[in-house]
């Protein structure tokens, strides 16, 4: 009974915490809102003794977290990514997408001829499940991992302009340089109309920010 | 696969792993400022940590305009709390509080979180400074994760399992440092990485005023200061548990022997890392992934071997 009470709060708080996604204005607290959903799900997968993989769920989800926080920089430019923002956009075709696919994952579930249970799994489940990825699904695992791991970094050298145009700078590089990039950041941000809430949103935050410099900057003397 | 290599703790388990935690993190912060005293000719400097505790408990939490609150608090709390996490699946001598049988990922996992919690420290303050420091633990953290998971590899290798019980049972006869010193050196750095300190500092140096730290105050830097020094003390748990034998040795218990290697190379550790210089965030990438990757490759693949010959002998 504890246990099915404890399986209801997680899955209570995994689809809050979905829902809470697309409800906040804030890059930050939607990505981490989908981290604690991911969690839940991990600790509901720790209840069925799948302790690895519940465990892996949850370093894999917060990593990717920590790692969206990268990308959110570096592809969407500093402005956008720190202002408040929409988090859901084309709304008919996301809303309608996502009802046609839960029906149909339902649909699977309930209809599928699960296999019956043949009394309570045995032995060590990680080394069950290492022995099934690495014996008859080796071919898949070799074909999936180096794909991955290439989208990965490929991704990370195309982003970064020093991976894009030069080696690895063994010496250090001129500051004029990174002057350079970050004026063409700030043009291109500034070009686009679209962008004029933000840009308004952006003084604001400045002058937050200024604020807080001086109260910093007062408070020093107590310390 | 065997659980019975340790002994779970009852209820209480769980608070005297905690009192044992903050009792080892406060001797390394003692450590730390007595040698800071002796380096400025001063005696004493053993109670500074204290003193330096009652100070900001008793000084006002400072806030930043527009701060995201529920995040930074989370930040902020965090650091703590997956130090206490990773030491609840940690073997002291024969008692553990939760013998998981996947305990190593469980502990990778918690230092993953150490991502997320200096991220939103940082994030959640809205304030220039902070924000710089958590993007530069990102790009630290980025380039000593894989190092150190392959060597947390290591271990689990020679032992066939990822029940930290069954690793360190598993040294009985060799401390796993004796044959993968590589795995252990580079354990050893993730710890200071993920402890956030030296050479892995650039988060909260004092180019950027003090980076995720500089607006924190009262009970929050009082949060963070701890969380270093906690995350520091588990680190060094886990290095004994897993490469120096967990808590055998002659003549005294096994929870002894645990405790007493953990505070010497927590020790060790803390007047080290006062020895090395910073690292600049960018500096880090290349020798983690050019040089320490393939060297702990190469560590991982001579315990594979190591470890698959003397099991068909």
């Amino acid at each position: 009974m504890p246990e099915a009470i404890l399986f209801v709060v997680l899955a209570v708080i995994a689809v809050a915490a979905g829902v809470a996604v697309f409800r906040t204005d804030s890059m930050a607290r939607a990505s981490y809102a989908l981290a604690v959903s991911f969690v839940a799900v991990g600790l509901m997968l720790l209840q069925f003794r799948l302790e690895y993989i519940g465990v892996i769920t949850v370093l894999m989800m917060v990593m990717e977290m920590a790692v969206m926080a990268i990308f959110m920089i570096m592809f969407m430019g500093m402005n956008p990514a720190l202002m408040p923002m929409d988090m859901v956009h084309s709304k008919k075709l996301s809303a309608g997408s996502a009802i046609g696919l839960f029906l149909l994952l339902t649909a699977g579930i309930l209809l599928a001829d699960w296999p019956e249970s043949r009394g309570p799994a045995g032995g060590d489940l990680t080394a069950s499940l290492g022995e099934a990825i690495m014996e008859p699904k080796m071919l898949v695992m070799l074909v999936i991992s180096p794909v991955l791991f290439a989208t990965l970094v490929s991704a990370l050298v195309l982003a970064n302009p020093r991976g894009r145009y030069s080696t690895y700078p063994l010496v250090p590089v001129e500051d004029a340089d990174d002057d350079d990039g970050q004026g063409k950041g700030q043009d291109h941000s500034g070009d686009s109309a679209g962008h004029a809430a933000h840009s308004a949103h952006g003084m604001d935050h400045g002058a937050g920010n200024s604020d807080g410099h001086g109260q910093h900057h007062d408070g020093g003397g107590h310390q | 696969m065997t659980p019975g290599a340790v002994q779970q703790l009852p209820a209480w388990g769980p608070l005297a792993a905690l009192a044992a935690l903050a009792v080892v993190a406060l001797s390394g912060a003692m450590v730390n400022d007595v040698l800071a005293a002796r380096f400025s000719g001063r005696r004493g400097g053993g109670f500074a940590p204290i003193a330096e505790a009652a100070r900001l408990l008793r000084q006002r939490r400072r806030s930043t305009v527009a701060a995201d609150e529920l995040l930074r608090r989370v930040g902020v709390a965090g650091l703590t709390v997956a130090a206490a996490l990773k030491v609840a699946v940690l073997p002291v001598g024969a008692w553990v509080v939760s013998d998981l049988a996947v305990g190593l990922v469980w502990f990778n996992a918690m230092d993953v979180l150490v991502w997320a919690f200096v991220w939103l420290a940082g994030w959640g303050q809205n304030s220039v400074f902070p924000l710089v420091g958590g993007y530069r633990f990102l790009a630290l953290a980025l380039a000593y994760e894989l190092p150190l998971m392959f060597a947390l590899t290591a271990p689990a290798v020679a032992a066939g399992s990822l029940r930290m019980g069954d690793i360190v049972a598993a040294q009985e006869g060799l401390w796993f440092v004796v044959w993968m010193p590589v795995a252990f050196v580079v354990f050893l750095a993730a710890v200071l990485a993920f402890s956030l300190q030296r050479p892995f500092t650039a988060p909260m140096s004092a180019d950027i005023t003090g980076g995720v730290t500089s607006e924190l105050s009262g009970v929050d830097r009082f949060l963070v200061l701890t969380g270093r020094y906690s995350l520091l003390s588990a680190g060094a748990g886990f290095a004994v548990a897993l490469f120096l034998g967990g808590g055998s040795g002659p003549l005294l218990p096994d929870w002894l022997w645990f405790l007493g290697k953990t505070v010497v190379l927590l020790w060790l550790l803390v007047a080290l890392r006062r020895r090395i210089p910073q690292l600049r965030p960018e500096q880090l990438m290349a020798p983690a992934w050019v040089v320490g990757l393939p060297v702990i490759l190469l560590q991982v693949l001579v315990v594979a071997v190591v470890t698959i010959n003397g099991r068909s002998s």
